[in-house]
């Protein structure tokens, strides 16, 4: 009985060895760096002069006298609305397409997911050159179609939170990868049984496919917000928050105050409320899922 | 499935590629152009003598074999300090027990949904303050600590391995290191491999990262290399050489993926990455 004891502490012992790493690292760069922005957001601070304290200071200029702040988070949520939800679309559509058994699949899936594999900048230059209203791709083949007048993309505030909407369809590989792995899971037994039951190819879709796969649709549609809540690269490259601040992202706007205008302290408060924002949008979702979401057991 | 409805999916497939690879085939067309013929009236003709030279002269607008270099070793340091570090603490997490561990395990995964906009500003001061700024080590430390997803992955892959192997080991007196390191890992190839592609896209591609801590050009990677090129050229909207700059930086990222693709994509598919 001691002996085995002792085991059990060696055991548990070897065990917190090994997930040593993760814990100073969640300790370094996770916890540490939140309590510390904490602190941060409670000042002035442009990395030179001393810090001055404000309280709730930057807090309160946010939502008073930072009409970016409103102008960003609004464009967020209308990107995140626009591309969130045609994305799940797109991945799902993609996914039931590529689920057929037919001969030579796996070539049309390897080009559907390249583009989520070679993203980066040169893919943001490619687009932004496709979006180019006189000499891209998109409007010479609108042109060709009869369109007289094609958008102008990038350079109308109109268009540009769109054109961007539109771009990450085309990086909506990895998403499909999952809905096709969550296609595979689902039991032949199950579509069987359906079938002698009557059921058409749109039932069978409806009450089969769509509830064994909420699951996955609910973990795509979660990190998908808190990515999209998150978008930066794009704007950065692409319209630097232009035109007439149509783009100008949330992230983005922190991003400026932090590294052009060096206020720290301001940029570490709008982190903070982005975090409260991506929380309850996430708590919701977790809230609303028991509704749509069907977990087997 | 009747040949009809084969027939229709095949057609959709292809349709669907063709979008899917147009904006490709545009950079490539884009970037054999001379730049007298990047107005041209129909944009889709290739030209007459492809403009091969673009490649060349884009190579000598900037040190690219600097930032190549440079980000091969960011690449190779952080594919070695995830792949060590994530597969101890998914070992850690599969297989010892200790009090505690799986409400830790709901933690790593409660990490995952933590935006990153929020430690940027904080962790930024403190690689400031250590005088890291304009070093690699800002981008390549955290990658020894373990990333959340692929502990998850490498635990759930542990979890599959029968305890048979480890009984045999501990019988022959090995130690937990010895029987992670001799035994589990090397089964553990397949989740090495993912992982390791993985994080190539993610460092390949990362654009914030080097753009907050790297400010001399000598340490740029080819993300801002390339983003700088565009600043710089942007005013004469040079697009043939853009697009050339743009074909060879994505020259690495289209190898690793078509040497891995099929593995990739099957082992996603297949595996199941079970949500």
């Amino acid at each position: 009985m001691k002996r085995h004891n002792r085991l059990g502490r060696r055991e548990a012992l070897d065990g917190l060895l090994f997930i040593s790493p993760w814990i100073i690292g969640f300790t370094c760069f996770g916890l540490g760096p939140y309590l510390f922005s904490i602190f941060l957001s409670l000042n002035r601070w442009d990395m030179m002069r001393p810090m001055v304290f404000e309280g709730f200071g930057n807090y309160r200029t946010m939502l008073a006298q930072d009409p970016l702040f409103w102008k960003s988070l609004w464009n967020t949520l209308v990107y995140t609305l626009l591309a969130v939800p045609a994305g799940l679309a797109v991945a799902l559509a993609l996914a039931v397409l590529l689920n057929q058994q037919v001969r030579g699949v796996w070539v049309f899936r390897t080009i559907f997911y390249l583009p989520a594999v070679v993203s980066g900048i040169a893919v943001l230059l490619l687009w932004k050159w496709i979006f180019n209203p006189d000499l891209g791709l998109l409007n010479a083949l609108l042109r060709a179609m009869g369109m007289a007048d094609p958008p102008g993309w990038l350079s109308s505030p109109f268009w540009a939170k769109p054109a961007l909407a539109i771009m990450s369809l085309w990086g909506v590989g990895g998403a499909m990868l999952i809905f096709l792995a969550g296609l595979q899971g689902i039991p032949a037994s199950l579509y069987e049984a359906a079938t002698i039951d009557g059921a058409n190819r749109v039932q069978r879709f409806l009450y089969v496919t769509l509830p064994m796969l909420s699951p996955v649709m609910f973990f795509n549609l979660v990190m998908g917000f808190i990515a999209s809540f998150q978008v930066f690269m794009q704007a950065y490259i692409m319209t630097m928050g232009g035109p007439q601040d149509a783009t100008m992202f949330y992230v983005l706007h922190l991003f400026f105050q932090a590294f052009r205008y060096f206020r720290m302290g301001y940029a570490c408060a709008l982190a903070w409320v982005l975090f409260l924002i991506i929380l309850a949008v996430t708590l919701i979702n977790f809230r609303v899922s028991k509704h749509w979401v069907y977990y087997e057991n | 499935m009747r040949r009809a409805e084969r027939g229709i999916a095949y057609a959709l497939m292809v349709v669907l590629s063709v979008v899917f690879l147009a904006p490709f085939g545009w950079m490539l067309l884009t970037s054999l152009k001379p730049s007298d013929q990047i107005v041209a009236r129909s944009p889709f003709k290739l030209p007459e003598t492809l403009a091969w030279r673009n490649y060349v002269d884009v190579m000598q607008q900037a040190p690219f074999h600097v930032y190549f270099k440079n980000t091969a070793m960011l690449v190779g340091l952080s594919i070695l300090g995830t792949v060590l570090s994530s597969s101890l603490c998914g070992y850690g997490f599969a297989r010892l027990r200790f009090p505690g561990r799986d409400r830790l395990f709901l933690l790593v995964l409660a990490t995952m949904m933590l935006p990153p906009a929020v430690t940027l500003i904080p962790t930024f001061v403190m690689f400031r303050f250590m005088g890291w700024v304009n070093t690699f080590k800002p981008l390549v430390l955290p990658f020894f600590f373990g990333s959340p997803f692929f502990i998850f992955l490498f635990r759930q892959f542990f979890r599959t391995i029968p305890r048979d192997l480890e009984d045999a080991a501990k019988i022959d007196g090995a130690t937990a290191f010895e029987t992670f390191w001799r035994i589990m890992l090397p089964l553990a190839k397949p989740s090495v491999i993912t992982v390791t592609i993985f994080t190539f896209v993610m460092v390949y591609n990362d654009f914030m990262g080097p753009l907050v801590y790297l400010n001399s050009e000598s340490k740029w990677t080819v993300a801002l290399g390339l983003a700088s090129l565009q600043g710089a050229l942007m005013y004469k909207t040079p697009w043939n050489f853009i697009m050339a700059a743009s074909v060879i930086t994505l020259i690495p990222a289209l190898v690793v993926f078509f040497a891995s693709q099929r593995y990739l994509v099957e082992g996603i598919v297949t595996s199941g990455m079970k949500v």
